[in-house]
């Protein structure tokens, strides 16, 4: 979707004001807003692609003005109720009546381990590539309503094939609900010249890890 | 991004009130466990950060067979050093040469190697760094104070899917014969991103 996380190329953010011994959390609530977010998301309830829409969905004004961690809790939210772990009048009152751990609750101990093995995107697929290193595709001019991790400013440019790589699960199916759909992916290379025209610095180039649908033949 | 500065007053920042009532519903209804959230930020904070990247780049400076392994298959090279999990599930490695500088980006969201790198820091996250690197990354590069060489050449990955990148910086001059324990202490994190050069020796 064409929404406020769709940044690359756009203006006016001013300068990037790296902080000098940043340190890991700028207040208690985001280390708690990372863990519950991860505590959630091992719920098993959601996918990471689906966390990813809901961040996205945040009403521009909204995600612009909030720090990470705040849109990491704000689409929090937004899936707990959606997936009915919480309503919405417990949210506004937090207020909750005890409640028995559900059987997928994160516990301490088996913290380290969930966090060692993540959640392996790969996926074996059937038949050959489409596309072969050094060919040259254009990414497709495609503005779906809907998840995708084909950006903005890369849709409808033409690139080269850098690498071809396995089976990845396909995020704009999976964040909606209807299943993996793993498609092949590829590492694609283009001119910043191809992307920005004069605008850009010269002698830049930009990739992007493209699955196969998102591709057509140049 | 008022959020994003150091100097806002958590007393009366409203989101640690939101966060305290959303982890007190959780709890009570038996879907988080706090003690599970203190693992987590314990192992953020003090087990997973830069030094694993760090240990990477240096072994890969010191260790020929390694460093070919790690480009063919980071994934496995790196997870043969025990780093392997969230955020780093599959993993490349991109070698910078005096005539490319590659500079990592998320312009969609925040992806980054976490196992490698740990969290990343606010200005990754930023619209500001997401939106601007990938059209003038030199005017990025010279704000954290990197001035590249005219001929040297930028190539920017956006990590769009799954795979997580570690940039490995050039070996700085004068560190022959140094162990890869010593060299580690030169490998910075925005060095490993791509907005820094590993550091010249003392």
């Amino acid at each position: 979707m064409n929404g406020p996380q769709d940044l690359g190329g756009a203006m006016g953010f001013g300068p990037v004001a790296p902080e000098t011994n940043e340190p890991l959390f700028h207040a208690p609530w985001e280390e708690r807003a990372l863990g519950l977010t991860l505590c959630a998301g091992a719920l098993g309830r959601w996918s990471l692609d689906e966390s990813r829409h809901a961040r996205e969905s945040l009403p521009p004004a909204v995600y612009y003005n909030a720090s990470y961690y705040e849109i990491w809790i704000r689409a929090l939210e937004v899936l707990l109720t959606r997936h009915d772990l919480i309503s919405e009048l417990e949210l506004e009152t937090g207020v909750a009546a005890a409640q028995s751990p559900d059987p997928r609750r994160l516990r301490p101990e088996a913290v380290p381990a969930a966090l060692a093995r993540g959640t392996p995107c790969d996926r074996p697929l059937d038949g050959a590539p489409r596309f072969a290193v050094g060919q040259r595709v254009r990414a497709k001019n495609a503005h779906p309503r809907t998840h995708t991790r084909l950006p903005r400013y890369l849709a409808g440019h033409t690139g080269v094939i850098e690498t071809v790589h396995g089976g990845f699960v396909l995020p704009d199916a999976n964040a909606h609900g209807l299943g993996e759909r793993p498609q092949r992916l590829y590492t694609v290379v283009f001119d910043g010249r191809e992307v920005w025209g004069e605008d850009g610095e010269p002698g830049l180039t930009i990739s992007a890890d493209l699955w196969e649908g998102y591709l057509d033949q140049a | 991004m008022p959020h994003d500065h150091p100097h806002h007053d958590n007393h009366l920042d409203p989101m640690d009130a939101r966060v305290r009532a959303l982890e007190t519903i959780l709890t009570r209804k038996g879907l988080v466990d706090p003690a599970a959230i203190d693992v987590i930020v314990e192992t953020y904070a003090h087990k997973v950060g830069p030094r694993n990247g760090a240990a990477v780049v240096a072994r890969a400076w010191t260790d020929p067979a390694f460093a070919d392994w790690l480009a063919r298959d980071a994934t496995a090279a790196v997870g043969s050093m025990g780093f392997t999990g969230r955020q780093g599930e599959h993993v490349q490695a991109v070698f910078n040469t005096p005539q490319t500088h590659n500079v990592v980006v998320c312009t969609l969201c925040s992806c980054y190697p976490w196992t490698l790198l740990g969290l990343p820091p606010v200005w990754y996250k930023s619209p500001a760094y997401r939106s601007r690197v990938v059209i003038e990354p030199r005017a990025v590069l010279a704000e954290f104070g990197l001035d590249l060489p005219p001929e040297c050449q930028v190539r920017v990955w956006d990590s769009t899917a799954e795979l997580r990148y570690l940039v490995v910086p050039l070996r700085p001059a004068g560190t022959e014969g140094w162990s890869a324990e010593r060299l580690a202490t030169l490998v910075t994190r925005d060095s490993m991103v791509g907005t820094g050069i590993a550091q010249a020796p003392q």
